[in-house]
């Protein structure tokens, strides 16, 4: 099965991705340019991480309108697993792929560290593999992953399963103190309505090998192939 | 034309930005400074036939990139209309 890794001006977590989809787990791995308007046939796509246009205007904001992202809303309408890390989330959010919005982090730091987060929902292409409500400890760094949405559509997202990941303690408490960000209800990642586009500010791509300090986030990358070699797209 | 769009966070939204500036002016001892908000200024330069039709596009492209309607609203100011 293969992976396409999307890129843009400024993405920089790029190989990180493709080193873990061809390297670590042995399978085909593509780089897409954003000015691409086809995937190669990918099974899963994956916005990396980075600073996409510098993050000129907002994070993920002019991204959002590079013409690869016609191809990747096409590819999420038919059921494709589409899995956005960090500045690749805050393109999906830009997109109305998922639905919210980034602000700066609450206090105002670039956070860079490994933070602990729990599984909150089993039921998409990127957790099918976790243990429900296990705790994975994965790295982030960003400066603008305070996860923000309206009352309705939070309450909204909680009530459909769709918020997939929190941020926790080691132990899997939700606590004030575990949130690096400020996102409301400690949320680190979120799915849409068909569960099929993921998005999360930490990093599993970083985390798929011990000799980096966790292999906590090679389980998001399996879940991913499994879900594809199972046939399980709609 | 120019059009001048003026992007704010909703009042609903938090700007740890703002609360950073409004706290280190009250360290410099502008106690009377009571909140601040940051936002966005853009002057956009519009070949439209009339002002309306120079706001509207402004409007249009202020939905569509300037503004993220979910934590933003906006302000259009067009140069020379009444």
């Amino acid at each position: 099965m293969k992976f396409a890794v999307v890129v843009f001006p400024g993405s920089n977590c790029d190989h990180d991705a493709y080193h873990a989809a061809k390297h670590v787990l042995g399978q085909e791995a593509e780089f897409v340019w954003h000015k691409d308007t086809d995937l190669r046939g990918a099974d899963v796509v994956i916005l990396p991480g980075g600073f996409s246009y510098g993050d000129y205007l907002r994070t993920g904001a002019i991204a959002r309108y590079s013409p690869v992202m016609q191809a990747v809303a096409a590819f999420s309408a038919t059921g494709g697993p589409v899995l956005g890390i960090c500045n690749g989330f805050q393109v999906l959010l830009e997109a109305g792929l998922l639905e919210g919005a980034m602000l700066r982090n609450a206090r105002l730091k670039f956070n860079c560290e490994h933070v602990h987060l729990r599984v909150e929902q089993t039921t998409t292409p990127f957790t099918a593999r976790c243990a429900p409500g296990s705790v994975l400890r994965i790295p982030v760094a960003h400066g603008e992953g305070n996860y923000f949405a309206d009352p309705v559509t939070l309450q909204r997202l909680e009530a459909n399963g769709q918020v997939i990941f929190r941020y926790c303690t080691a132990a899997g408490e939700i606590a004030d103190a575990a949130n690096p960000n400020g996102s409301l209800h400690n949320i680190a990642g979120i799915c849409n309505a068909t569960r099929n586009v993921v998005g999360l500010m930490p990093h599993p791509e970083r985390a798929c090998e011990t000799a980096l300090g966790s292999a906590d986030g090679l389980v998001m990358f399996e879940s991913a192939i499994d879900y594809v070699t199972a046939g399980a797209r709609a | 034309m120019k059009v001048r769009v003026f992007v704010t966070l909703k009042p609903s939204v938090f700007d740890p930005q703002g609360r950073a500036i409004v706290e280190a002016l009250h360290s410099m001892g502008y106690g009377g400074v009571g909140d601040v908000r940051q936002g966005k200024y853009f002057e956009l330069e519009i070949d439209a036939p009339s002002a309306d039709a120079a706001s509207a596009l402004a409007a249009e492209v202020a939905d569509r990139m300037l503004a993220n309607p979910v934590i933003e609203g906006y302000r259009l100011e067009v140069e020379g209309a009444r």
